[in-house]
């Protein structure tokens, strides 16, 4: 039983660190390439459907 | 007319960018490294959004994600093993200059000793511990039997408890040695 609760306190210090880690690099933020390729890709898709319109 | 009908339907792809934060911040923890990350999330965005249609809608989507994402890293990582242990040379090195202020070393350590662990182990306890994955949602995200994830957290935990020396009876000392550092830290610079 008390070897369980000393799992519990390790579980918890380990996954404290773990979140900060992970909360970290969310905190980062998300560089803007991203989201210009995903307009890219939702542009090259329109693009796509334009093309089939006016046959190229 | 026909972008009337494009609206209508909901597009899954336009959910993307709301897992961006997460898709990037697992691969960051996964590689430790920001350019490997970056770049398997610009392959992961591509494969994702030409592939929708394999996406069922209605589960879930951030686990399908990190399936795309880590057999990504996997894939590359076979490709360039080497590339990736001179990475973890200069990023165990750089931790270990940190000062030892407000716990930071205890940051640093941990950091180091999650970068020992085994991509596989280090992934499991990230779903699990970081993320809050179910065990079944990781073994699904990372294509193995419930058991294994299982398993794998339990390795990363106890090889991570030892790494940080966090041994039974010990847990609440070290906090206490950690406080207690910090505190004479502050002593002696208040000299």
């Amino acid at each position: 039983m008390t070897g369980n609760g000393q799992n519990k306190t390790h579980e918890g210090v380990i996954d404290e660190n773990l979140r900060r880690v992970y909360q970290e690099a969310v905190d980062e933020g998300i560089p803007d390439r991203f989201k210009s390729l995903l307009e890219q890709l939702k542009q090259q898709d329109l693009d796509v459907c334009d093309g089939e319109d006016k046959t190229t | 007319m026909s972008g009337g009908k494009e609206t209508a339907r909901s597009d899954p792809r336009d959910e993307l960018v709301n897992h961006l934060p997460a898709m990037r911040a697992f691969a960051i923890s996964l590689t430790r490294n920001g350019a490997t990350a970056d770049d398997m999330v610009q392959d992961t965005l591509v494969k994702a959004w030409t592939n929708i249609d394999k996406f069922q809608p209605g589960t879930n989507m951030r686990a399908w994600l990190f399936t795309i994402l880590r057999n990504t890293y996997y894939s590359s990582r076979r490709k360039a093993k080497r590339e990736v242990a001179d990475v973890d040379g200069i990023f165990t090195d750089s931790l270990a200059e940190k000062p030892a202020h407000d716990g930071h070393l205890q940051m640093g350590d941990f950091r180091v000793a999650l970068g020992k662990l085994k991509d596989e182990q280090r992934e499991a306890i990230l779903l699990i511990g970081a993320l809050g994955f179910s065990y079944e949602e990781a073994a699904q995200t990372c294509g193995v039997a419930v058991g294994t994830i299982k398993s794998r957290t339990n390795r990363a935990r106890k090889q991570l408890a030892e790494l940080m020396g966090l041994r039974e009876d010990e847990a609440m000392e070290m906090t206490d040695d950690a406080t207690m550092s910090v505190l004479s830290a502050s002593k002696v610079s208040s000299f």
